[in-house]
């Protein structure tokens, strides 16, 4: 953690700021000013105000678009939008390190060609975390799940899909071990939840995690 | 600058085994989501048939991929964040684990098409001195403004 970490998080302490930024976030595409504000319940003048102090706290990025859609004369003046940072944030106190021992331990498993034992590691790790979870199994049960782990799920024709990594560092530097123990800790969170009607497959995407729920009795056919 | 990407695995058992079937059906649908991948330039192919693999005269169990990209991200959203990654997740059925580097890129003039010589040569170099400007890895990578001046480059080149 970095001062400016915690000075960035200190941004969100009003609560129209955190409405917004947790608005943008969400959408997982550029922003205009107007739906902001109206997601927010603010003025677009105050709305503004607020998303361009969380750009320069570093925690939305700003740009310029043509949100009428259309290109070239009349298509309007470009409009200013806003979406989420990639680069991480983290604050915590005391300072703690795991992301340095995460990286030593990927790098161990690689070193001892454990690939098969990490996933059966994942595999457990899911079931425990799905069973340790509180409320009803089914879709509710897994999505309630995975954003309470931080993938911020969201529906797309019929699959549940996920916007975002929580493991993105590691997956940046061991891409194929840390996809593979993530597609086996999600597999373990649907047999924790005894959800059989869903199935965990890996279909990566820039910018997303690498795995998405299908219903299983597509696989079947 | 391009970037040019050679990796070599060695094979369990011949192509043409019941071993690899699974991989063998699986080249021709990996091999058009490259061609089609964004940031994609060139690949090297074996022949006319999309499941031709690249012949050359390192060992019949060699198998070798070689592609030029636009971009770090482009190659890497192919390899990592398409279809790829769950074909390269099952390699320890088809390949053997390598002890030594298997996978080198560096950088290439747009327009350029590298050679297998020149491709091997670069993974002996790699093999031989670590990850350097004109020999490196996803890991230990090294952008084209660390290459551009570098008179051994032209060397290794021809």
């Amino acid at each position: 953690m970095t001062s400016d970490d915690l000075e960035s998080m200190s941004v969100l302490g009003d609560p129209v700021r955190r409405a917004l930024y947790r608005f943008v976030a969400e959408q997982g595409r550029d922003v205009g000013r107007n739906e902001a504000a109206e997601a927010a319940g603010v003025q677009r003048t105050l709305a503004a105000h607020h998303l361009d102090k969380l750009v320069e706290a570093g925690l939305l990025e700003a740009g310029f678009k043509r949100l009428s859609g259309r290109a070239g004369p009349g298509g309007g003046r470009p409009a200013k939008v806003y979406r989420r940072v990639r680069e991480e944030r983290s604050v915590s106190l005391p300072p703690r390190d795991y992301r340095t021992l995460a990286l030593v331990l990927a790098e161990t498993v690689d070193l001892l060609g454990g690939e098969e034992k990490a996933e059966e590691a994942a595999r457990r790790a899911g079931e425990r975390l799905a069973a340790g979870s509180s409320g009803a199994g089914g879709a509710a049960g897994l999505v309630g799940v995975l954003r309470g782990r931080g993938y911020e799920p969201y529906e797309e024709e019929g699959r549940v899909r996920l916007r975002n990594c929580p493991f993105h560092v590691l997956a940046e530097t061991h891409p194929l071990l840390v996809c593979s123990m993530n597609l086996a800790l999600c597999e373990g969170m649907l047999a924790g939840l005894g959800e059989t009607g869903v199935a965990a497959t890996l279909d990566p995407r820039p910018g997303e995690c690498c795995v998405a729920f299908t219903p299983s009795k597509n696989n079947e056919d | 600058m391009h970037l040019a990407q050679f990796n070599v695995a060695h094979l369990r058992a011949p192509l043409d085994s019941p071993a690899l079937a699974d991989f063998v059906a699986a080249l021709e649908p990996i091999n058009a989501l490259s061609d089609a991948a964004p940031g994609f330039v060139w690949r090297m192919k074996g022949g006319e048939d999309p499941t031709d693999t690249i012949q050359h005269e390192y060992g019949d169990l060699l198998l070798v991929n070689f592609s030029v990209w636009e971009s770090r991200e482009a190659l890497w959203n192919f390899v990592y964040r398409s279809a790829h990654l769950d074909v390269m997740r099952r390699r320890r059925e088809w390949f053997h684990r390598a002890a030594e580097s298997y996978t080198v890129m560096w950088w290439v003039p747009g327009g350029y098409r590298p050679s297998l010589d020149e491709a091997m040569a670069r993974l002996e170099l790699l093999r031989a001195q670590g990850p350097g400007p004109e020999a490196f890895t996803f890991k230990d990578f090294y952008e084209s403004s660390d290459a551009a001046h570098l008179p051994a480059a032209a060397e290794v080149r021809k």
